[in-house]
């Protein structure tokens, strides 16, 4: 089981690592290909982005990526929020919750893709500029 | 130029400059209010789901002006906080495993560092694109 483990914390943490939301594929990983239940998979990939945001935060404080007024406003009723949400994930039944998260894997896609189509799209407009056509 | 213009013209400048000011502190009162209620839905979200709050986070963050960089960076700042409260609430819940975490935790700083290498010299595009696909098949997977 551990090398498993390894290999979804990997591509996990690849994602991630590109600023792609990797949590949003260990999870389903977990449940998936290692039959984590739901929960547990929730719970774990918070507790993995702890140690990986805490390596990513020292170098972006080191290169003063952090706007800390912005951080200020954001924070508390964020945190307020993500306790309330916490204990209303963990009173639901695991096979409601799970396909709560399939919607909403669903959803994010889409967004994903329609941006990722802008994106060719824009792309393919400033090419057409530069050779003139 | 007569008195009365003098007058006329430094009453206007000075009301055009209360307007400025007003509409400045409108404009930041806005920027609050919409930071405020993205601060809730990225904590919900990220609560409920147990991640996927710094997708919601990065777009926030740069439609309030701050740089590409800088919207990552303070995304990470604003997750850790959120997920530290959270990960005590799902510890509670029993919804945590020491020695799995142990193996993950592994893999994915391994893998982080690879992907923030491999980021400079990819094609972002390609891989969005096979992303947002990959995550929509997933989450139909999940139905069932």
């Amino acid at each position: 089981m551990w090398y498993y483990l390894i290999l979804a914390g990997f591509a996990g943490g690849l994602i991630g690592g590109m600023g792609m939301g990797g949590g949003t594929l260990l999870i389903p990983i977990l449940t998936i290909f290692l039959s984590i239940s739901q929960h547990l998979a929730q719970g774990l990939n918070l507790l993995v982005f702890i140690p990986t945001g805490i390596i990513a935060l020292i170098i972006h404080a080191k290169n003063k990526l952090l706007d800390f007024k912005t951080f200020l406003f954001i924070i508390f009723p964020a945190i307020a929020s993500a306790i309330g949400f916490s204990f209303l994930a963990n009173s639901l039944d695991e096979q409601v919750l799970k396909i709560i998260f399939g919607i909403f894997l669903v959803i994010i896609g889409i967004i994903m893709l329609i941006v990722a189509i802008k994106n060719v799209i824009k792309s393919k407009n400033k090419l057409t500029d530069k050779l003139g056509v | 130029m007569p008195k009365k213009a003098r007058i006329l013209v430094r009453i206007f400048f000075k009301n055009a400059n209360n307007f400025n000011m007003d509409t400045q502190k409108k404009q930041r009162a806005l920027k609050v209010f919409i930071l405020l209620l993205a601060g809730t839905l990225i904590g919900a979200v990220n609560g409920f789901f147990g991640g996927g709050g710094g997708m919601i986070c990065v777009p926030i963050l740069l439609a309030v002006g701050l740089s590409n960089q800088k919207a990552h960076a303070t995304a990470i700042l604003t997750m850790l906080p959120i997920s530290i409260a959270s990960v005590i609430v799902y510890y509670s819940s029993g919804a945590i495993n020491w020695e799995y975490f142990l193996w993950l935790a592994i893999g994915s700083v391994i893998g982080g560092i690879l992907g923030a290498l491999l980021l400079k010299k990819l094609s972002n595009v390609a891989l969005q694109f096979i992303f947002a696909v990959l995550i929509i098949l997933v989450g139909i997977r999940m139905f069932f």
